[in-house]
């Protein structure tokens, strides 16, 4: 009895030390792949934030308004974060890789599933940061032409015109993430719906006498009003 | 050969029908059915007048009209000409009409088919006129033309008799910002007649603009600056009248993309050559100098404040971004001002102006909405400028002008500080 128990300690001893013996291994090996990931991270990092240094990438996001946004969520500079961002995507991609290397069973597949996700995080990423730069610019062509061409509430006009960017980018960027798909693209159908139908509400109802002067100034030959636009700046 | 992308296969073959010439009469026109036929009359009977024994063609590069501007140039009879004018052209007069791509936003694209059909022909000179120029005479086409046959300039720009508050915007920005920076005293830096020679339609054509936008709206300007820029010799020759054409009102942002754009661009490329311009030389006029209409003009200048002050408050968050603080608070200072006291001093104007043009050149914020954020503040200056000379008399215009002109050159300085250095 006791030469069983003896033989099957040894034994259960055994297989331990073969398993860590099997797994030392691989976990010098995980130890190794997060060490040099954590370097390649570095280096990406550093290279990262180089290249958006000179390409001005600051600048870019302070036209595009997404430094104002950072700003007041006290955040670093558009370029530092995007460097640390991909330092740390790279990084824990590195993490999972090492972890993946292990052999532990069902990490595998949540492991694909993070790689596979990446694309279309920087997909989101960029249609987000894209549609904030196009909002910016639109919004500003908006406010100008409105005051050049003595148009009533220049500022709503714009900020009519970036919202609705805004969340255009925002509902876009959702459904690249496959984040709640559904609810994204009922809520923009309704503001926008909504947005629209107040406005040909507000230009029908309210806005009959600018209508009439508009159609006027443009179609009615003979009345002529006196303005600047008829010395000749030329 | 740059010719070679802008010239279409058909009008390629007219000119090679036409074969080698002395002069090339360009009409660059767009829906100018209304004037056309006058100008291209006054054109041919210049020539005829002036030019009987040099081989001429008239050559209408249209942006696509649909009133049928093409075809009343096309349909206008030379023999009824010479016969009116009882003149006789010892040489066949052609003219020759053809289509520039991009329409009335690209108006340069007809001064560039001009040049190269210019070239093509090997023409000694060539002369623009605007179909816009109803007080045209036959005269005109001498006063531009003789110059560079005669004395061989380069560039001929056009003085008129107009009215005082007529080209405000080149009055108060384009030619005292031009000749402080420039140093060369050119009345009108963008002209709507023009006349130069081959040499400098050679220069122009293989200069690498004709892909930049800027091309597009103010290739004239172009000219002038490139002229300038490359040594030309420049004259500036009287023509007389220049009628105020009764047509839809000016676009004023399209005429400061055509200018200011074009001279901001401008700026640009030729820093080295600006920065180290220390004096102003005048050019050689022909016939009398500027010469003003006085007549009485009622004009708005309440709306223009108007405007002006409502520029300032609504574009607060785009000026912030282009002036520095003490400009923008002294802007906001004088949109406070009621409109009988209010004054857009000329220092303040200039400073305003060179921080818009080092924000240009920093590329800011876009460039085009950098010319357009100026048009509301130009019309608070032109609102200054109409109170100050209501009364004044073409010699105290002339001297509030040349004011303004000293206070481009003294803040020239301002303008090479702002220019690198971080606002």
């Amino acid at each position: 009895m006791w030469q069983v128990i003896v033989s099957e300690l040894t034994k259960a001893t055994h297989d331990i030390l073969r398993s860590i013996a099997r797994f030392l291994p691989r976990l010098v090996v995980m130890l190794a792949i997060v060490l040099i990931g954590l370097g390649i991270a570095f280096l990406l990092r550093s290279i990262l934030r180089s290249i958006l240094r000179i390409a001005k990438f600051d600048k870019l996001s302070e036209h595009a308004g997404a430094a104002q946004l950072l700003h007041k969520a006290a955040l670093p500079s558009s370029s530092e974060l995007l460097s640390r961002f991909v330092f740390w995507v790279a990084w824990l991609g590195f993490i999972l890789l090492g972890i993946s290397v292990l052999g532990i069973g069902g990490l595998q597949e949540h492991v694909a599933r993070f790689f596979a996700f990446l694309p279309r995080l920087f997909a989101a990423l960029f249609v987000f940061f894209f549609g904030l730069l196009a909002a910016s610019f639109f919004s500003r062509a908006a406010l100008l032409a409105s005051v050049n061409a003595d148009v009533p509430s220049p500022r709503l006009i714009s900020a009519t015109v970036h919202t609705l960017i805004v969340f255009c980018a925002v509902s876009m960027g959702f459904e690249e993430l496959g984040l709640a798909e559904n609810t994204v693209l009922v809520a923009f159908s309704i503001v926008f719906g909504a947005l629209m139908l107040g406005m040909a509400l507000a230009f029908g109802i309210g806005g009959r006498e600018l209508a009439r002067q508009f159609l006027e100034k443009r179609f009615v030959r003979g009345k002529k009003e006196e303005k600047e636009d008829e010395l000749s700046p030329l | 050969m740059p010719e070679e992308s802008i010239l279409t296969d058909d009008f390629l073959r007219e000119l090679m029908n036409v074969g080698e010439v002395d002069i090339v009469v360009g009409v660059p026109t767009y829906n100018d059915a209304k004037t056309i036929g006058q100008v291209v009359q006054a054109v041919r009977a210049g020539l005829l007048q002036y030019f009987p024994r040099q081989r001429s063609v008239i050559i209408n590069a249209d942006g696509g009209s649909r009133d049928g501007t093409q075809d009343l140039v096309r349909a206008a009879s030379i023999n009824d000409m010479r016969q009116a004018a009882g003149t006789h052209a010892l040489r066949t007069l052609h003219c020759i009409s053809t289509q520039y791509s991009g329409g009335a936003s690209a108006e340069g694209n007809a001064l560039h088919t001009i040049l190269a059909a210019g070239d093509l022909l090997r023409a000694t000179a060539c002369a623009v006129i605007s179909p816009d120029s109803i007080s045209i005479e036959a005269g005109w086409l001498e006063h531009l033309l003789r110059p560079v046959f005669r004395d061989n300039f380069d560039l001929v720009t056009p003085l008129y008799r107009r009215h005082k508050f007529d080209g405000l915007l080149v009055r108060t920005l384009i030619y005292p910002m031009t000749r402080a920076l420039y140093g060369r005293l050119v009345r009108e830096p963008y002209p709507a007649e023009f006349a130069f020679s081959s040499r400098l339609g050679n220069y122009l054509l293989n200069q690498e603009i004709w892909t930049e936008d800027v091309a597009r709206t103010g290739a004239e300007m172009c000219l002038t600056l490139s002229a300038i820029t490359g040594g030309f010799r420049l004259v500036q020759s009287f023509l007389g009248d220049k009628a105020r054409v009764d047509h839809a009102p000016a676009d004023l942002v399209r005429a400061m993309r055509q200018t200011v754009g074009t001279l901001f661009w401008s700026l640009d490329r030729d820093f080295a050559i600006w920065s180290a311009c220390t004096d102003t030389q005048p050019v050689p006029t022909l016939g009398t100098e500027q010469d003003l209409n006085l007549e009485p003009l009622r004009v708005n200048r309440k709306r223009l404040h108007q405007m002006f002050v409502r520029g300032v408050s609504e574009l607060e968050p785009v000026l912030k971004s282009l002036l520095a603080p003490a400009t923008l608070s002294a802007l906001q200072h004088i949109a406070g001002v009621p409109e009988p006291e209010f004054c857009y001093s000329d220092e303040l104007w200039v400073q305003t102006v060179y921080e818009f043009a080092a924000a240009h050149h920093k590329a800011v914020i876009s460039r085009d909405h950098i010319v357009q954020a100026l048009a509301p503040l130009y019309r608070g200056k032109a609102h200054t400028f109409l109170a100050l000379n209501r009364d004044a008399s073409g010699a105290q215009v002339e001297d509030n002008v040349e004011a303004l002109c000293r206070a481009f050159e003294q803040l020239k300085p301002y303008l090479v500080e702002q220019w690198d250095g971080r606002k």
